[in-house]
């Protein structure tokens, strides 16, 4: 919200300068987003002319005017350049030595055949507004008048952002009241005087009679009535001024009023022309099938739990919201009825939120108007319509409900005690009579506090601390520190995860974070079948793209995506990895809520949480182009789906956990090169590596026989090993042993592995397959697997004889469980 | 064993040793004359059975014999040591300054290593680490934090819904939730530090993402007050950005928090100089924006079933991409986004 600082000074009468109320403001909590001067760079007098002649010039290519423009102490010729104007009519004239913004001064020179002795202004060369289409053009002026006191030029805009709490403080009494109070100075309550001002009714006249069918939706309605208003009258220029410096566009006296009064007080108030209405004005629920065209020109089918103003012919505006356009004043209004209400925030949320609506008038409703306003407000509508449009003012209708005042019960210490510093009793009750909170002692340190009718947010003690503590100045508070209790240190996942993290940056792997969000093209490339449950994640119903809506099932579409945009800036060899939840299956909508007036039951809790979709964490990794570079000791090593399956493994081994890999089948992967991953013992799958499919390699553009991996870390987290026990280990002579076997080629190689440990037993140190071999020296359909055996016994040095032993041993098991001869 | 002999063992032996060329050569001439089967090792050897008179003499002889033979080898495997020092290793020498880094460096993105920076600093301060799902319940991430339904605070919150507006379930807005799941599901009393991953409807911009970090601090226990908040998120910004950059408070509105404050950290830049013009890192207001923080509302304490009139609360949170595009200079939202691995990699294991 912009309001010009001379209109707050109007009732905080502080000397202070923009700069410095903004810094008060922000000290009091109010965003003060910028403070700007109007027509800032303008140095000397701007005047106020009158055209007396124009001469169109055709020669040039542009339209320009020779003009003869009277400013009152003499006349002066001016070429211009702009054409919205007529003789007669009132312009702004920057003579010669008036220095324009972007230090720009005007001089006497000749242009277009003419000496030009001027400029005629637009509202953009004043540095006044964005609108360069035209001169301004001013009514309700006198040549030669100063332009810079009409235009408000060098007062002080604040633009500042008002949270959602404060509503009191959409309006220039509000801020008035937080300036007067930062600077302790007496607040001239503009609310105070209008109703006197208006006066009486003209006797012999009747208003316009108002009804309330529902209290719950509106609390108060007023209606004024004006008859006899000058439609031709013209908003004065103090009032164009203010609205522009507000930022808002003159329209007509009537609309021109009702803004700024709303502006002044907070207060929303709407004309409407009275003989466009038929009967009583009314406030009631939405009947069902009526519509309503809005002043927007958007016919709006209502619901039946929108909150309107009626008349017999039907709804006629939306309560708090916006008007209609049948009943708007039109050019030749006359008779007038001013209405003003107090309708709940509720009410006003759900109309502006159903028909998405958020207008000046609603915003004020939704964060909470002053209960009492309403009538202020109307008053001081019409004594400044009959005051520059004349007409007979007919008097007022109203309608309310009782109202029902908060009473807080505060302790004087509770801000003392929340705030962690003394805050006698006596600065208490100064900062609540700041706010205007009224109070009476309710026994020993305690009052009974009732806020203002303006702070409907203030209901519950720590409301009123935050008042008392915020006008002492946030910036006395002391710092301490609390002491909590010994904690435990980061959980066994939360290590992992870092672990994990670490494991495989150390390997030359870079972590990613991408968005969540995948659309059905992604499954669709990754090739997955229509029964894939990685098809069933839940689905955004305002997803930032239409093309991803869905949230992921999976990381490889982050990690390819990010992988190609990689590869897309030139970096060919690549290795990522994420770690992120996946979303699957759909959100269980329940019925459950449990309030907040208590915690919700052990039970409910449970319950509730049963709608959540499973969010189980993955780790995904992918791997592109060179694993190792090229350079002086030779050629790059690319990635296979060697590296793939060895970051999971070397995860599992950090994690304790013994995997069994099997060969696999996901879709996305080369079907001879994909390995499945399984805790071993345990039957399901949790994850898959190896080389991708070259049709998704292709989709990503990607370098060929790039590769990929995702396991469910949920599951291998649960499976980990949480505490080393301390191996035994026999330092009696190490002896090697070498033994290569021809098996079926289709024989997978970790089970003659687990045949040879089988037969060696607590011997065997450890095993390695160095070297698998198919060709011309065995038979074919046959490969020789060759191993290195590490052999050891606890406390002597193994005899040629036990090794020999052992030999035949594994030979003579291999050969019956494998069919394996030995090379 | 004629005197004759033995220095015939040892000229033979000498001379063998001087014509060895390399320290190798000389280790075998040294097994041939010097070794336990030289002819002086076994002369030594037959000593013992020498008669009583002959022994003295002949162990005197062998005994020279040997000592000279030693060192003439220790001073042959000098000069051959001096040799392969000075003048083989040195034609061994290589290019240290060509590239050997084979292997290629990966590194953790530095908003996860920068929460956990931000994690360590709370741990070490007695709180522990909570955490809760993305897809939240709508009650944990609005209702239970006091913000009712319809409210303008609900709807400034650009929330993503999910399967359909009312269906109750939202990825979370803010971190904050996981404060209703931490006081549901701990005893008390509570400290605890929760980042996250946050969602709001906002597109993607230089300073913008609709994905984001927060780190949520939450710690309820009896007597906690405003000037504990202040101090703990004092400490907190002295931990990350230095001892000068101090904070400032300004009073402000979250529903889940009574009385509330925005905080500002001092420029780092200009050091809160407000007279510093044109400061680009704060636009000459001397602060930066860093996150909101407040005492717990009474009423989010009631929603969760804990005691306001005996415990209170206070509860922060920051953002980790504002965090980190001050530490370290950032000044695109998007680098942070992409995984651009020239970005990812500058940072290493540590932000």
């Amino acid at each position: 919200m912009k309001l010009p600082l001379s209109w707050i000074k109007e009732f905080a009468p502080v000397q202070e300068s923009g700069r410095e109320v903004a810094q008060a403001l922000i000290n009091a909590g109010l965003e003060v987003e910028s403070v700007d001067t109007l027509g800032e760079g303008i140095h000397g007098t701007l005047v106020i002319g009158r055209v007396l002649e124009i001469e169109e010039l055709t020669e040039f290519k542009k339209p320009i005017r020779w003009c003869q423009v009277d400013i009152g102490t003499q006349i002066r010729g001016i070429v211009c350049g702009a054409s919205n104007f007529s003789v007669g009519e009132h312009v702004v004239v920057a003579e010669p030595g008036v220095t324009l913004p972007g230090d720009f001064t005007i001089t006497s020179r000749e242009t277009y055949g003419h000496v030009s002795d001027g400029m005629i202004c637009s509202e953009r060369e004043l540095g006044l507004g964005p609108d360069h289409a035209g001169i301004m053009v001013l009514s309700g002026v006198e040549p030669g008048q100063n332009a810079n006191e009409l235009l408000g030029i060098g007062d002080q805009v604040l633009d500042i952002a008002i949270t959602p709490d404060r509503g009191y403080a959409l309006s220039v009494r509000g801020i008035a009241r937080e300036v007067a109070t930062a600077f302790g100075v007496d607040l001239r309550d503009p609310a105070s005087h209008f109703e006197p001002e208006l006066g009486a009714p003209k006797t012999g006249t009747t208003p316009r009679d108002c009804v309330i069918d529902d209290f719950s939706a509106c609390e108060l309605l007023t209606l004024r009535t004006i008859y006899g208003f000058n439609p031709d009258a013209l908003t004065p220029r103090y009032m164009v001024a203010r609205l522009q410096a507000s930022g808002m566009r003159s329209i007509s006296l009537a609309v021109d009023v009702t803004n700024y009064v709303m502006l002044e007080l907070g207060q929303p108030t709407h004309a409407f022309d009275l003989d466009k209405l038929e009967g009583a004005v009314r406030v009631r629920r939405v009947e069902s099938g009526e519509k309503l065209e809005t002043l927007d020109h958007v016919e709006r089918i209502l619901s039946p739990r929108d909150t309107v103003i009626a008349d017999s012919s039907g709804p006629i505006a939306l309560a708090g919201t916006m008007g209609g356009f049948a009943t708007e004043i039109d050019e030749n209004t006359t008779n007038i009825a001013i209405e003003a209400a107090f309708f709940p925030a509720s009410t006003v949320a759900g109309n502006s939120r159903r028909h998405k609506i958020s207008s000046e008038a609603s915003r004020r409703f939704e964060r909470g108007v002053d209960r009492e306003l309403a009538p202020v407000a109307s008053a001081r509508v019409c004594a400044l319509l009959i005051e520059h449009g004349g007409g007979i003012y007919a008097g007022m209708s109203a309608v309310e409900s009782p109202m029902s005042e908060t009473v807080i019960e505060f302790d004087l210490d509770l801000s003392t005690r929340t705030a962690g510093m003394t805050i006698d009793h006596a600065t208490v009750i100064e900062k609540l009579d700041a706010i205007g909170a009224t109070h009476e002692p309710r026994g020993p340190g305690t009052l009974l506090v009732t806020p203002a009718s303006w702070r409907p947010d203030l209901t519950q003690p720590a409301d009123l601390v935050e008042e008392v503590v915020r006008l002492v100045g946030y910036e006395k508070l002391p710092s301490t520190l609390p002491s909590a209790p010994a904690g435990r240190g980061l959980t066994f996942e939360q290590r992992t995860r870092r672990r994990v993290g670490n494991l495989l940056a150390g390997r030359g792997v870079h972590e990613i974070l991408a968005y969540p969000f995948i659309g059905s093209a992604d499954l669709d490339a990754l090739r997955f079948p229509e029964s894939d449950p990685r098809r069933s994640s839940p689905t955004l119903i305002n997803p930032l793209s239409e093309l991803a809506p869905k949230m992921r099932s999976t990381l490889l579409p982050g990690l390819l995506s990010v992988a190609a945009r990689n590869v897309g800036r030139g970096e060919n060899d690549l290795a990522l990895y994420e770690i992120g939840s996946v979303f699957l299956g759909g959100v269980n909508k329940s019925e459950l809520d449990p309030g907040v007036e208590s915690k919700p039951s052990d039970h409910a809790w449970v319950d509730m949480q049963q709608a959540l979709p499973a969010q189980p964490e993955h780790l995904g990794a992918v791997f592109c182009g060179a694993v190792e570079s090229a350079g002086v000791w030779g050629s790059p090593r690319l990635a296979s789906w060697r590296d793939s399956l060895d970051a999971v493994i070397a995860v599992a081994d950090e994690l304790g956990i013994a995997l069994e890999i099997r060969s696999g089948s996901d879709p996305s992967f080369h079907p001879g090169r994909c390995a499945q991953v399984m805790l071993v013992g345990a039957g399901d799958v949790i994850g898959f590596a190896g080389e991708l499919h070259p049709s998704i390699v292709e989709y990503w553009n990607l370098p060929k026989r790039s590769c990929a991996a995702e396991v469910d870390l949920t599951k291998l987290m649960s499976a980990a090993r949480r505490s080393t026990v301390a191996p035994a280990f026999s330092n009696s002579p190490l002896a090697k042993e070498d033994l290569a076997f021809v098996v079926e080629r289709g024989y997978p190689a970790t089970e003659v592995e687990a045949v040879i440990r089988e037969a060696t037993g607590d011997l065997l140190e450890a095993i390695r397959l160095f070297d698998v071999y198919e060709g011309d020296q065995i038979p074919s359909s046959h490969k020789s697997l060759a191993y290195s055996l590490r052999l050891r016994s606890e406390g002597h040095t193994l005899s040629a004889e036990q090794l020999h032993n052992l030999r035949d041993r594994i030979i003579s098991l291999v050969a019956e469980r494998v069919g394996g001869t030995l090379r | 064993m004629s005197s004759e002999s033995v220095d015939e063992m040892v000229v033979e032996a000498i001379a063998a040793f001087c014509s060895a060329s390399d320290l190798e050569s000389l280790k075998v001439a040294r097994l041939t004359h010097f070794g336990d089967r030289s002819e002086i090792s076994l002369a030594n050897r037959e000593i013992g059975a020498l008669p009583p008179a002959a022994k003295a003499e002949v162990g005197k002889r062998i005994g020279e014999a040997k000592a000279r033979v030693k060192e003439a080898l220790e001073s042959r495997e000098a000069e051959l040591t001096q040799i392969r020092d000075n003048e083989v290793l040195l034609s061994e020498k290589v290019d240290v300054s060509v590239p050997v880094d084979r292997l290629k460096r990966g590194a953790r993105h530095p908003l996860t290593t920068l929460m956990e920076r931000l994690c360590d600093v709370f741990i070490a301060m007695g709180y522990e680490i909570a955490e809760g799902p993305e897809l939240e319940l709508e009650w944990a991430n609005f209702d239970a934090l006091n913000f009712p339904k319809d409210h303008p605070a609900r709807l400034m919150q650009d929330t993503f819904f999910v399967e359909s507006p009312d269906s109750g379930v939202v990825l979370r807005t803010h971190t904050s939730p996981i404060q209703v799941r931490a006081m549901l599901e701990r005893e008390l009393p509570i400290y605890v530090v929760a980042p996250g991953r946050v969602f709001r409807t906002d597109e993607l911009d230089a300073t913008h993402t609709p994905v984001f970090h927060q780190i949520e601090g939450l710690a309820v226990d009896k007597g906690l007050s405003m000037a504990d908040l202040r101090g703990t998120l004092n400490h907190l910004a002295h931990v990350m950005f230095g001892p000068q950059i101090d904070i400032r408070w300004r009073p402000s509105f979250f529903p889940f928090t009574e009385p509330s404050a925005e905080v500002d950290l001092k420029c780092f830049v200009c050091l809160g100089d407000s007279s510093a013009v044109g400061c680009r890192a704060c636009g000459g207001e001397g602060w930066i924006e860093w996150g909101g923080c407040g005492m717990v509302n009474p009423k989010v304490l009631r929603a969760v079933g804990i005691d306001p009139d005996v415990y209170s609360g206070f509860a922060f949170g920051m953002g980790i991409e504002r965090t980190l595009m001050f530490r370290s200079g950032v000044s695109d939202m998007r680098d942070m986004v992409e995984g651009d691995i020239r970005f990812t990699g500058a940072f290493g294991l540590e932000a």
